[in-house]
């Protein structure tokens, strides 16, 4: 296995990593500490004559200096590339602070204590001359069985160090936020286009066609019936009220108003209603949840329900909803054959797409013969 | 009767005026938003109010919010509430045990069936329940159990019910004598353990209250 960091080393069998270059590194790397604290405390004790102000000056300038000789030390225990991430130059600042107001000393400290410990132990007989000879051989062979032990916590401090030094230059997860960020703006973009195509629906087709079918049914009170006009209009009568009951349920697909003006609970069970499976509705919220924790679970309920109805030839289905802890947890479970498999279809992938972004969680339990249970979670914060 | 008419399509209000005319009716306002709603009712007091849910000026629930109103202010004011889509909150909202008589929802789509349409609107303004058969027909899905024991003509009386019909308006729809009508609905009475009701509207209300 490639070691790339100094803790990483540190997983290895004992031989390979006492024989590796990381020990040596890593004392490397502690002993370079006093490059920079003692270059900057030089150079600002001797600044001290000329005024109370030189020396904090002198402090700042060298800032930038200090940074830069973090950063190409930490190569030293850490292998792997520092991203470049926003804010960069505060940060670079702050670790520059740091190291040489206390960090330096410190790593000076541990390397003294774990490998002067040892030598001065290994040189029992030269410093202690007055002391028996057999204890100070005991102390000689202690200090050569500590070496190797120095070796591992040369290395865990160095390596700790490297991690703190990365962690301060740039944070974790810093790019993954970036792209999580934008996959939500994509959302919101799409949500507000979808209620653009329902308004519009709702304002120009379904109107026109309420109006339409309006007029012919006036149109038929005035024809008999058994007439071929009134045949014809009777036929475009139904015509008009078959693509209203489709645009019906095609704008209700697109958009749910009474998500954004009623909130989680009701929407929940009006989807419930229009389901041919009967669903047991338990959904209670203190209230209003924010906007994109509602739609994501108003979503993933209707595809759940949606999938439910298709596939699971279930009789009966539930939906509970709860905030737990300031997360929202929202499960369907329904009796039918189970066999729900992620790997199979696009939909719950979906879904568990659709949840990431809200750094929600989707987890499933479907076994076959069911029963299916399926849980989301969503943090409200 | 007299009728105010809120509804912020142009093309459909007139065409609501118009059709109301037709039947005999006269329309003392169409307006396009809820506050106009509210001052039309205030300025002319008619029998029944035809409204839309959704309207200006937040394009939200304002109609069936001012429907609300109307009806705390006028109690005796009937109510037509017209839906785009069945949705059971509204309903649920409208319907509101002590709310009492002369309210229905209905779908938009219904007002294609003119005299229907119509129809409804008089049950309404004389003191009757309104429910859209869709609406019932979510509600029955829900309620399994005891609903599964309806025959399928139970069922379809039990939505005309819901439908604030009489039963001389029930037979005539299914081509079947009044007395059928009464034994069926005695029997979705005892099959549902309601109580048997003479009024037209409690008998949608208690059929509603039995479905929640």
């Amino acid at each position: 296995m490639l070691n790339r960091t100094a803790l990483e080393a540190l997983t290895q069998r004992p031989l390979p990593f006492l024989g590796s270059a990381w020990p040596w590194r890593c004392a490397a790397y502690l002993l370079a500490a006093a490059v920079p604290g003692a270059a900057v405390g030089a150079a600002v004790f001797a600044t001290i004559p000329l005024g109370v102000v030189a020396a904090p000056v002198v402090l700042v300038l060298c800032l930038p200096l200090v940074a830069w000789f973090e950063r190409r030390r930490l190569r030293l225990v850490d292998g792997v590339p520092l991203p470049e991430v926003a804010g960069g130059r505060g940060r670079e600042a702050g670790l520059a602070v740091v190291t040489v107001l206390a960090l330096w000393w410190i790593d000076l400290v541990m390397l003294g204590f774990t490998v002067g410990g040892p030598v001065v132990l290994m040189l029992s007989p030269v410093v202690q001359p007055e002391a028996e000879p057999g204890v100070a051989a005991a102390g000689s062979v202690a200090g050569v069985l500590l070496l190797p032990v120095a070796a591992y916590t040369i290395t865990a401090w160095g390596g700790a160090r490297g991690a703190m030094v990365r962690a301060m230059l740039a944070p974790q997860g810093s790019e993954l936020n970036e792209v999580l960020r934008s996959r939500a703006r994509l959302v919101d973009a799409f949500e507000t286009e979808r209620r653009r195509i329902e308004r519009d629906l709702h304002d120009g087709a379904q109107q026109r066609l309420v109006s339409l079918s309006m007029a012919l049914g006036l149109a038929r009170l005035d024809l008999p019936d058994d007439s071929p006009a009134g045949r014809m209009v009777g036929q475009a009568h139904e015509e008009a009220k078959r693509a209203l009951a489709e645009l019906r349920e095609l704008i209700r697909g697109v958009h749910s108003q009474v998500l954004t003006e009623r909130g989680l609970g009701a929407a929940v069970r009006d989807v419930a209603g229009r389901s041919p499976v009967p669903v047991d509705v338990d959904v209670e919220l203190a209230g209003r949840l924010p906007a994109p924790v509602e739609v994501t679970a108003y979503y993933v309920v209707s595809e759940a329900l949606a999938n439910l109805a298709k596939h699971s030839r279930a009789t009966r289905a539930a939906v509970t909803g709860r905030v737990e802890g300031g997360t929202l947890v929202v499960e369907v479970r329904d009796d039918g054959v189970g066999g729900a498999d992620p790997a199979k279809g696009t939909g719950l992938t979906g879904l568990a797409d659709r949840l990431a972004v809200v750094d929600g969680r989707l987890s499933l339990s479907s076994p076959i013969g069911g029963p299916t249970l399926m849980r989301a979670e969503i943090p409200c914060a | 009767m007299r009728v105010v008419i809120a509804e912020d399509a142009v093309l459909l209000r007139e065409g609501l005026v118009g059709l109301l005319e037709r039947f005999g009716h006269t329309v003392a306002a169409a307006v396009g938003d809820a506050p106009a709603l509210l001052a039309a009712v205030a300025e002319h007091r008619p029998d029944a109010v035809v409204t839309d849910v959704r309207m200006p000026p937040g394009f939200a629930d304002e109609g069936l919010r001012a429907a609300l109103e109307l009806r705390e202010r006028h109690p005796d004011l009937a109510v037509l509430v017209l839906s785009q889509y069945v949705e059971q909150t509204y309903a649920a909202e409208l319907l509101e045990p002590g709310n009492g008589a002369g309210i229905g929802y209905l779908l938009k789509d219904r007002i294609g069936d003119v005299r229907e349409f119509v129809d409804a609107l008089d049950r309404v303004a004389a003191g009757g329940t309104v429910v859209d058969p869709e609406v019932v027909r979510q509600l029955l899905r829900r309620r399994r159990d005891p609903l599964a024991r309806l025959t399928p003509r139970e069922q379809e009386v039990l939505g005309l019910i819901a439908e604030g019909r009489t039963n001389a308006s029930i037979a005539k729809e299914l081509f079947v004598t009044e007395a059928a009508v009464a034994k069926h609905i005695a029997n979705i009475f005892a099959k549902l353990d309601l109580p048997p009701a003479a009024d037209g509207h409690r008998r949608v209300l208690a059929v509603l209250e039995y479905l929640k």
